[in-house]
């Protein structure tokens, strides 16, 4: 019987989540539960009726037209919800970037900034970030390979449970249940049921990366290995927290104070560092050779860039409490190791770009290697200016300031949403056998479009945030504060609505994506003139193709 | 797994490996990351050694240097309220009038007052003291309790209708909607309308007149000028607290709003409560 064992699991599991939502010792934990029975119920329901008693065949599971021996659906999966909470993640942030500039959009209880922000964080970080990592590690750890997933049906459950994950974590967000840590917001069920996917995540991959065909592990699997196994560890400590009850959602962390503000900046330093930075690293070096066709530029320079990134990395947390109640020899280590890793992190952007020396001509011709090309630069820039910003005496000026934001921004949107951009427009195509694109053309458009987005919003902010810090400092001559913080809020306004502008055409973007990644899975290819045409005639393979 | 060979493009050698068609080029480090990279480590060793840096077993290393933050922020804080002090004391000491007259002392006691103000009073005047519905505007000159520098400090010591202060001020307007038909408190918002404005129905004003006369006047004055010394607003110009409507006004009649400014001499003490009033007598004081 198709789907018996999933079928009777999740119908268990529903059981239990309506159970726990009748038995809850709080409103907001019985909600969530009722959130959680409904999607395993529509979840029960959609498996019964794609039952079937037949004895299984090898080509029983549509869409799994995998001829060869890679297991290619969890990854087709992959890519469309990347794309899906992509846009989701984007308009949340566009709606809070314009809460922030129009404080009356501000819908009470449930669509209020307060509850909207890690909305929004969670949504780009970890369902568009996160499932862009999981499809493109399989895709890639079968190639590098040469073996199918490890695990069987494993790698769905990492799949649909991750989705779970994301559903429970921004539902909870609106509930207003929250543990109030920064990027770590899920109350404590949610975490736990996070480190059994992740767990699960981790068999899968390290299992194929096990089973290999090939003498020597590819480096962007040794990138993508160092991110599973970091996150997992990072999660775990930071959630460390005792439930108030097994059927409420509050919890205590285990940390208190300093310690506790310890904890929190180490995890979400290296969220940064190994999710955002290692991981797309791993992504990086996998898809930039293959479509740029060129080979890697330094295998020498990827296993010391590699190895000194790991280490240094997880040291730089402290430079996020400067000036705080932390230890003076803390902060100076997290300061000393951000600057030590300078290097270390500019070591993946040579290896980016150097590896299209000789393929140069192909940014005029290519726009998928353009976007790749650009989310390198932002890596670069954003991996100079953050160890800037951990300098002390920077710091005073750009903590708490809207130039953290841009920071954050110019390496998320710039770097981490442009290289899966890339990967995914490289992906889609391969993944459901068609010959190329719906539309090289909109490529260019989504290409110009996010950039001249990232360019406004990272514009925007260095010059908001550095207004914003220098008025917070300002003495007269008599040596008294000249603003009061509203004031210094009022001066923010038109920055907010500009920044809110720079989202819109990153969203607006993501839109033309969307359209046509859906166009090119439907099979449609437009018509139209190849890019760079008249200046030389490129090899005439992608109009052929149509 | 391939042979090693010369990439025809950049003319270095493969290192042999070979993943889903993905070569690798056996290219050295480039020499400026390298040294930049060991720069950064000096660096940081160096910088270690100067500031705190390395944990011990129960104490962290002190740096060379015997930086602190905490001593970088006492010494700072104390070099700026050294330089102060003599000016502090001498506001202390002095009376307000005084301070006025001497350029120094008024231009000190300005700014702090500005300081003092961003932090405590912005809240309800606005950042600009420009006050909002139900709590006075500074800049100008309509004053309930006087604007003359006494005046000021001596609402801002102690505050309106503040609980727990036996010398705040205290005006209590009684609700007329106790005491005055329905009728005859349009009749009466009416009137006072008709000091500044056109009332809605002169024939009403006209009616209010006598009511005026008989309950208001006392307090606000024939004319409705008001009384500074028991904080009857003046109802004959066009400031108004609560809305200068006929039914704005029929409301604070009927039953009166009665707003309450805390008493700051005991939470501020005496630099900045003086150093307050001069800034606010800066803005719109003087009358």
């Amino acid at each position: 019987m198709r789907f018996g064992t999933e079928i009777v699991l999740v119908g268990v599991a529903a059981f239990a989540a309506l159970a726990a939502a009748g038995l809850a010792q709080d409103s907001a934990f019985q909600a969530h539960m009722w959130v959680l029975f409904f999607v395993l119920f529509v979840g029960t329901i959609v498996l019964m009726r794609n039952t079937s008693f037949a004895p299984a065949t090898a080509a029983s599971i549509p869409l799994q037209t995998d001829t060869e021996s890679y297991m290619d659906g969890p990854v087709r999966y992959g890519v469309i919800a990347t794309m899906f909470w992509g846009i989701v993640g984007f308009l949340v942030g566009v709606t809070v970037a314009l809460q922030l500039a129009y404080p009356d959009l501000n819908l009470e209880p449930w669509f209020n900034f307060g509850r909207m922000r890690p909305l929004h964080t969670s949504a780009v970080i970890f369902a568009f970030g996160g499932n862009a990592l999981i499809a493109t590690s399989f895709y890639v750890v079968q190639r590098t390979s040469r073996a199918r997933l490890f695990g069987g049906n494993l790698s769905w459950f990492v799949f649909w449970g991750y989705q779970l994950f994301i559903v429970m974590a921004a539902t909870g967000y609106l509930l207003g249940i929250t543990q109030s840590r920064e990027y770590a917001e899920p109350e404590w069920y949610v975490d736990l049921f996070l480190t059994i996917v992740w767990v699960a995540y981790l068999i899968v991959f390290l299992g194929t990366i096990l089973k290999r065909k090939e003498p020597h592990i590819y480096v962007a699997n040794w990138f993508y290995l160092s991110f599973i196994v970091t996150i997992a560890m990072l999660h775990v400590v930071n959630n460390l927290a005792v439930p108030v009850s097994p059927l409420g959602s509050k919890s205590y962390s285990l940390f208190s104070g300093v310690q506790d503000a310890l904890t929190q900046w180490w995890y979400g330093h290296n969220a940064v560092g190994f999710f955002l930075t290692a991981g797309f690293l791993g992504m990086m070096y996998y898809f930039i050779p293959k479509q740029a066709n060129r080979p890697v530029y330094s295998y020498r320079l990827s296993i010391i860039h590699f190895w000194a990134l790991i280490f240094l990395y997880i040291w730089a947390g402290p430079h996020h409490l400067h000036y705080t109640a932390l230890p003076d020899w803390a902060q100076t280590l997290g300061m000393v190791f951000s600057i030590m890793l300078w290097m270390p992190s500019w070591g993946g952007m040579i290896n980016g770009l150097m590896t299209l020396s000789g393929a140069w001509d192909k940014l005029r011709t290519d726009p998928i290697i353009r976007m790749m090309v650009l989310a390198v630069a932002f890596y670069g820039m954003s991996t100079f200016e953050g160890p800037m910003m951990s300098v002390k005496a920077v710091n005073s000026l750009s903590h708490y300031t809207d130039w953290t934001i841009g920071h954050v921004h110019s390496g998320a949107l710039g770097w981490v949403g442009m290289i899966t951009f890339g990967a995914v427009y490289y992906l889609v195509p391969k993944l459901w056998n068609r010959d190329r694109l719906y539309s090289l053309r909109l490529v260019t458009w989504h290409f110009w479009l996010a950039t001249l987005g990232i360019v406004v919003y990272a514009a925007v902010m260095w010059v908001s945030g550095i207004q914003q810090g220098l008025m917070w400092r300002e003495y007269d001559d008599q040596g008294f504060l000249v603003y009061s913080f509203a004031e210094t809020v009022a001066a923010m306004h038109p920055y907010y609505v500009l920044r809110a502008l720079g989202g819109a055409l990153f969203l607006l973007g993501g839109v033309v994506m969307a359209y046509n990644l859906i166009m090119t899975i439907l099979g449609y290819e437009r018509e139209e003139e190849p890019i760079g045409g008249r200046v030389t005639q490129p090899a005439p393979t992608i109009q052929n193709a149509g | 797994m391939s042979e090693k060979h010369i990439d025809e493009i950049s003319g270095v050698s493969t290192t042999g490996h070979e993943w889903d068609g993905i070569k690798e080029l056996d290219n050295p480090m480039p020499r400026w990351w390298v040294w930049t990279f060991y720069g950064t480590i000096v660096w940081a060793l160096a910088y270690t050694i100067a500031y705190p840096a390395w944990p011990m077993i129960s104490s962290a290393t002190k740096g060379v240097l015997g930086y602190s933050s905490r001593q970088e922020l006492s010494t700072t804080l104390e070099a700026v309220s050294a330089e102060q002090a003599s000016l502090r004391t001498a506001i202390a000491e002095k009376p307000l009038e005084e301070i006025l007259g001497d350029e120094t002392l008024r231009r000190f006691a300005t700014s702090a007052g500005s300081a003092a103000f961003k932090v405590n009073c912005s809240q309800c005047h606005g950042s600009g003291a420009q006050g909002a519905a139900g709590y006075p505007n500074l800049n100008d000159d309509d004053w309930l309790w006087g604007g003359d520098i006494e005046s000021i400090h001596q609402t801002i010591a102690h505050g309106i209708r503040a609980e727990g202060d036996d010398d705040t001020r205290i005006s209590d307007m009684p609700a007329f909607g106790d005491i005055l038909s329905p009728e005859e408190i349009k009749q009466v918002a009416a009137h006072v309308v008709s000091f500044t404005g056109t009332p809605s129905d002169a024939a009403l004003a006209e009616a209010g007149a006598q009511v005026y006369a008989d309950n208001c006047a006392a307090c606000h004055g024939e004319q409705g000028k008001g009384d500074i010394s028991v904080g009857a607003p003046n109802l004959a110009d066009a400031i108004w607290l609560y809305g200068s409507s006929e039914a704005d006004i029929a409301a604070q009649v009927r039953l009166p709003k009665q707003g309450v400014m805390p008493a700051w001499q005991a939470r501020l003490g005496d630099p900045a409560v003086k150093q307050l009033s001069v800034y606010i007598y800066s803005l719109g004081g003087g009358q």
